[in-house]
């Protein structure tokens, strides 16, 4: 007898719970027209980020090539000459792609680049109709001006 | 008496088509309700505030492919789905939403029939309604249909049993089978303050009876994929459907109508009371639903037959004992 008395107050109190949540806010939002704020280290869509001073922060080194697991970037290096110095290095990225198609967006390429050039953005809404569309060039990726991509231009890395 | 026949139907009509839109924006509200209850918005993409969104789905289910299954039984699986429905229907023909008024110095009913017998009409028309479920699962040639109408007539069967015999102890302190009658007995006391226990009884086989979970077994997703309309898609479906919310709406009626004081209540005009009344039983099947989770099929089994059979016979007995002690001394 008391355990069916238990079992009816425990369907009461679970009731009450359910109609306190009906007057609670949405955790969600409207999408289009109100867009969710994400985390601050959230990682969105990548960004080659410059030198307060407009300099390249790639050096063309590779390393976020390497650690891709899933081999989304393709670099190529080229040398920096003292008339056409592109980078702080000795080497710079002549080409620059990421594929956001075969990105993960685990955020090793940002944690491997020991100058801090790569990091990923805020951005979410990676869409487009066509495959090519979505394998992003250097001119896409590198941020327009110094801090453009949210982050300090002055940082060390 | 032409005059008398065009206003039955007239209220007949008006009735069937308030009663389908009623359904309609049901699902909606079940749908906009159980999104806050789960702490999200909720479908509000067509019209202002989602507003048309039953409209979309029925446009939606009209258009979409009738399909027949290899080997059904044709004639039932077509007559199935429109069995269920028109008996829900049928139930509101004896339902008051309220008392006599007077439109163009008319006395006009605000129910369709006050047959002397109405809730045993209720209960014979509720139970012919098992044959849509029945007739569907078994001609549907389908293992999964056949297994959840199998369930569902049980169920059915069991629940009535409990349901009846709450309806018999309101009837009892009633004097009177007729719905209307029974209303106006409730003119001063309504019956869920006499009879608690009934109104327990009666709300709990009352859910079981519309198969809504936590009783709704017949349609138990990971068992059954969807029960007795596996097979059936668009508009028959859509039968199905309405026949389900429908039920709904004529158990919140019926528990208004038996235990609430159906259209009694102070300020308010009489079918305002009972149709604000009804909404808020249908709000507390929604309720229900977003809180409890399914039981068991020999739970169900359980607390059919040996505790809400043993509860009515009890109640039934100790009402009558009641309402003979007076007379006798
Ligand atoms: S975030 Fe991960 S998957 Fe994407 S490019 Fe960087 S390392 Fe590759
Ligand atoms: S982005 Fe960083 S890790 Fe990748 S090539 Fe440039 S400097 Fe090296």
């Amino acid at each position: 007898m008391t355990r069916y008395a238990t079992q009816a107050l425990a369907m009461v109190k679970g009731l009450a719970v359910t109609f306190r949540y009906l007057f609670r806010r949405p955790v969600t939002v409207a999408y289009p027209e109100e867009k969710p704020r994400v985390a601050a280290r959230y990682k969105g869509r990548h960004w080659l980020t410059l030198y307060a001073d407009g300099m390249e922060r790639c050096v063309g080194c590779e390393l976020c090539v390497i650690v891709c697991p899933s081999q989304a970037i393709y670099v190529k290096a080229a040398e920096n000459t003292p008339d056409h110095q592109v980078s702080k290095g000795e080497r710079y990225a002549e080409i620059f792609q990421i594929n956001e198609l075969r990105c993960i967006f685990c955020g090793f390429c940002e944690e491997a680049c020991p100058t801090g050039a790569i990091v990923l953005g805020h951005e979410y809404e990676l869409a487009g109709y066509t495959r090519d569309s979505l394998i992003y060039t250097k001119e896409m990726l590198t941020e327009p001006y110094p801090g453009a991509s949210g982050r300090d231009p002055r940082r060390e890395i | 008496m032409p005059g008398e026949i065009g206003i039955m139907a007239l209220k007949s009509a008006f009735l069937v088509f308030l009663l389908l839109t009623a359904c309609a924006y049901m699902t909606l509200l079940e749908r906009r309700m159980l999104g806050r209850f789960q702490v999200r918005i909720g479908p509000n993409r067509v019209g202002p505030f989602g507003l048309l969104q039953p409209l979309a789905d029925g446009i939606k289910l009209l258009v979409k492919e009738d399909f027949v299954p290899r080997g059904a039984d044709l004639l039932v699986y077509w007559l199935a789905p429109g069995l269920s429905m028109v008996t829900a229907l049928l139930v509101y023909a004896v339902i008051p939403f309220g008392p006599e008024v007077r439109i163009f110095g008319r006395e006009v009913p605000l129910y369709l029939a006050d047959v002397n017998v109405g809730i045993l009409l209720v209960l014979a028309i509720s139970s012919l309604g098992v044959y849509g479920i029945v007739l569907g699962g078994w001609s549907a040639n389908n293992k999964y249909a056949l297994l959840g109408s199998l369930r569902s007539t049980a169920q059915l069967i069991s629940y009535e049993l409990a349901l009846g015999l709450a309806v018999i102890s309101v009837v009892l302190q009633a004097g009177s089978l007729s719905l209307v009658e029974i209303v106006k007995a409730q003119e001063r006391v309504w019956f869920v303050v006499t009879q608690p226990v009934a109104f327990l009884l009666f709300f709990i086989a009352g859910v079981a009876e519309t198969n809504r979970s936590p009783f709704d077994l017949p349609e138990a997703e990971h068992e059954l994929i969807a029960g007795y309309h596996i097979e059936y898609g668009g508009f028959k479906f859509a039968m199905y459907y309405v026949a389900e919310y429908i039920n709904v709406v004529t158990m919140s009626a019926l528990a208004v109508t038996l235990f609430w004081g159906g259209w009694h209540g102070p300020w308010l005009p009489a079918p305002l009371w009972f149709l604000l009344k009804v909404f808020g039983f249908v709000s507390v099947f929604i309720w229900i639903r977003a809180t409890l989770p399914r039981v068991r099929y020999d739970q169900l089994m359980a607390l059919g037959w040996k505790v809400l059979v043993p509860l009515g016979v009890a109640n039934v007995l100790a009402t009558a004992v009641v309402m003979v002690l007076p007379k006798g001394m």
